[in-house]
């Protein structure tokens, strides 16, 4: 081996000949199989992960157990920002404010988005779903934050369905009751998040084996038992992943509460974004950041974990 | 039938909900009226004009389209060896890892968003147009992986054996065989990165600087009554801009799954 091979600063080099391809080969064996290969392959999207999801995340947790003064740091350990986010009275009234929104969002859009989905599934021809999917989903790639402000073109008080039903004859007088309040937050995510509920519930109902539905009529089951019975507790699982694909982002919504909301409709995320920009207290909008989260992901593991005892029961 | 005609006319109001925010753009983008309500005032087309000789709509829409392009690309670089993976090999912890990758699709991306500035300006970057992209790639990537999968998943990997046989390389292989009969998932993935990158605005919010995405412009003009008007002309062209991007992607994403299914995976060798 000549002396200026750069491998002879390397610990391998000093090994004697037989004992270093014995490493290498063992290296090279490593490396060929197919879980390791696996491995190399996943690991640039993976460390991208890990550097931009992980470590921020790992980040603001951090951020809410310090102090900010101005502009600097304090980085000695304190409770005093989880106090503040779970006592203080609007940061509480806040919080229950947006659970309550995204649980009644959730509700509205899955009871709305089930017959569309039944209907797509079990009614329209084989050759026209992917259509009516299609037909589903396009209103959702206009600019989200024009939908949500078309809304509000919708709802005010000279707007779109206010002067359509007095010209109607159906009321006198303008509803005040569906812009600037929790209502209108609710309606517009409702409408948002459609999709995203029809979506997996298809999928869930398109798995049926129709035969099933055969066997329960013939065993004398009328359409609303067999619904029951048969095609419910089987769609379940696309109505679990609808809720939670619904229930988790909608907590963190900045956009809706903030045009259509007014003072009674706003929200946790609108208050995490004074933290982060106007007050400048970023431990604060951390600390209110993780609260919401923990709760979003508690609530959310306790429907997984009653859907699981729900599930086998019913199917069984 | 009276149950399927109860399901039907549910269907169709259903589509009038869905469609009714979107019905409106057109109507007030060429309304000649400088407030958005009803009644309309006539035909015109001055807010597209107006869109056309504003300079910041220029700005805002090249700033788009570069955060839009590269986070299409970047993410669907990734995506593909994800999916590449996801579908090829077996691996502890595969499960776990693919999941973590996925996570920001259920995150409130107010969460990604902060986590993000707070890391990004401790470590010294000022706010500035690539962060966003840094981002809209972790946004995008489930997506991504997802289209991905399907072309992927299917495939004959006979095709890739027989190549190596002929005395292809591995990478070689990957070049010549697999990525040409991956490509319509490939632009499926890039199209979709890019319109999702296009619309959002959390992200963008918080971490842009000086120079702002379109939906950034928008936000900023929202507070202004005079200016929604030609809000309203720029998100019917957004829309229209979208729809061709979607179509686009959806006849790709389906030439990729016929490809994909059109070998048998079963059969060959087995």
């Amino acid at each position: 081996m000549s002396t200026s091979e750069p491998a002879r600063n390397s610990g391998l080099a000093r090994l004697p000949e037989a004992d270093r391809l014995a490493i290498l080969g063992r290296l090279r064996d490593l490396v060929a199989r197919p879980s390791a290969r696996g491995y190399v392959m996943v690991a640039p999207p993976f460390a991208y992960a890990l550097l931009l999801l992980a470590a921020p995340l790992a980040m603001i947790v951090a951020f809410s157990f310090w102090t900010q003064d101005y502009l600097t740091i304090d980085r000695t350990f304190t409770l005093a920002n989880y106090r503040a986010a779970w006592t203080d009275p609007l940061y509480r009234l806040l919080m229950l404010r947006s659970l309550a929104i995204s649980g009644v969002v959730t509700l509205g859009t899955i009871l709305l988005a089930f017959p569309i989905a039944y209907y797509v599934s079990f009614r329209v021809p084989q050759e026209r779903k992917a259509l009516w999917i299609f037909l589903i989903t396009i209103p959702f790639w206009t600019s989200y934050l024009l939908r949500v402000f078309l809304w509000k073109v919708i709802l005010g008080y000279q707007g779109v369905l206010n002067t359509g039903l007095i010209e109607l004859g159906i009321i006198e007088e303008p509803l005040r009751f569906i812009l600037y309040n929790a209502n209108a937050v609710v309606i517009t995510l409702i409408h948002a998040w459609a999709p995203f509920a029809i979506l997996p519930i298809f999928v869930a109902l398109e798995r049926i084996d129709r035969s099933l539905l055969e066997a329960a009529e013939d065993l004398g089951d009328g359409p609303i038992e067999r619904f029951r019975r048969i095609t419910l507790p089987l769609a379940l699982p696309g109505v679990l992943a609808a809720a939670l694909i619904v229930f988790i982002p909608t907590i963190g919504d900045y956009v809706t509460p903030q045009l259509v909301g007014g003072k009674d409709g706003l929200m946790i995320a609108n208050m995490i974004q004074v933290q982060f920009g106007k007050a400048n207290n970023w431990p604060l909008g951390a600390a209110l950041a993780i609260s919401a989260m923990t709760m979003v992901a508690s609530i959310s593991l306790v429907l997984v974990w009653l859907s699981r005892r729900v599930g086998p029961r019913q199917a069984g | 039938m009276r149950k399927h005609g109860w399901l039907g006319v549910y269907a169709v109001a259903y589509l009038v909900f869905l469609y009714a925010p979107v019905l409106l753009l057109p109507l007030f983008a060429f309304n000649d009226g400088t407030i958005i309500a009803f009644p309309l005032k006539g035909f015109s087309t001055r807010w597209f004009e107006e869109l056309w000789q504003t300079a910041a709509v220029h700005r805002a829409v090249e700033n788009s389209l570069y955060v839009g392009l590269a986070t299409a690309v970047i993410s669907t670089t990734l995506g593909i060896f994800a999916a590449r993976a996801g579908a090829r090999y077996a691996f502890p912890g595969k499960r776990g890892i693919l999941g973590f990758i996925m996570l920001p699709l259920v995150l409130p991306e107010i969460i990604i968003a902060t986590s993000l500035l707070v890391v990004l300006v401790q470590l010294g970057f000022g706010l500035s147009l690539g962060l966003v992209v840094l981002g809209h790639v972790l946004l995008c990537l489930p997506f991504s992986i997802s289209i991905l999968n399907a072309s992927f998943q299917g495939f004959d990997r006979n095709l890739e054996e027989a190549s190596q046989d002929l005395g292809e390389s591995a990478l070689m292989t990957f070049w010549r065989v697999t990525l040409p009969l991956v490509t319509p998932g490939i632009i499926a993935s890039l199209l979709i990165s890019f319109t999702i990158s296009l619309d959002e605005f959390i992200i963008a919010f918080f971490l842009t600087g000086t120079e702002p995405t379109l939906p950034v412009y928008i936000w900023s003009q929202l507070r202004f009554t005079a200016k929604l008007p030609s809000m309203m002309a720029l998100g019917f062209l957004l829309l229209l801009f979208s729809l061709v991007l979607l179509v686009t992607a959806e006849y790709f994403r389906r030439r990729s799954r016929a490809r994909a299914s059109g070998g048998d995976p079963s059969g060959g060798m087995m």
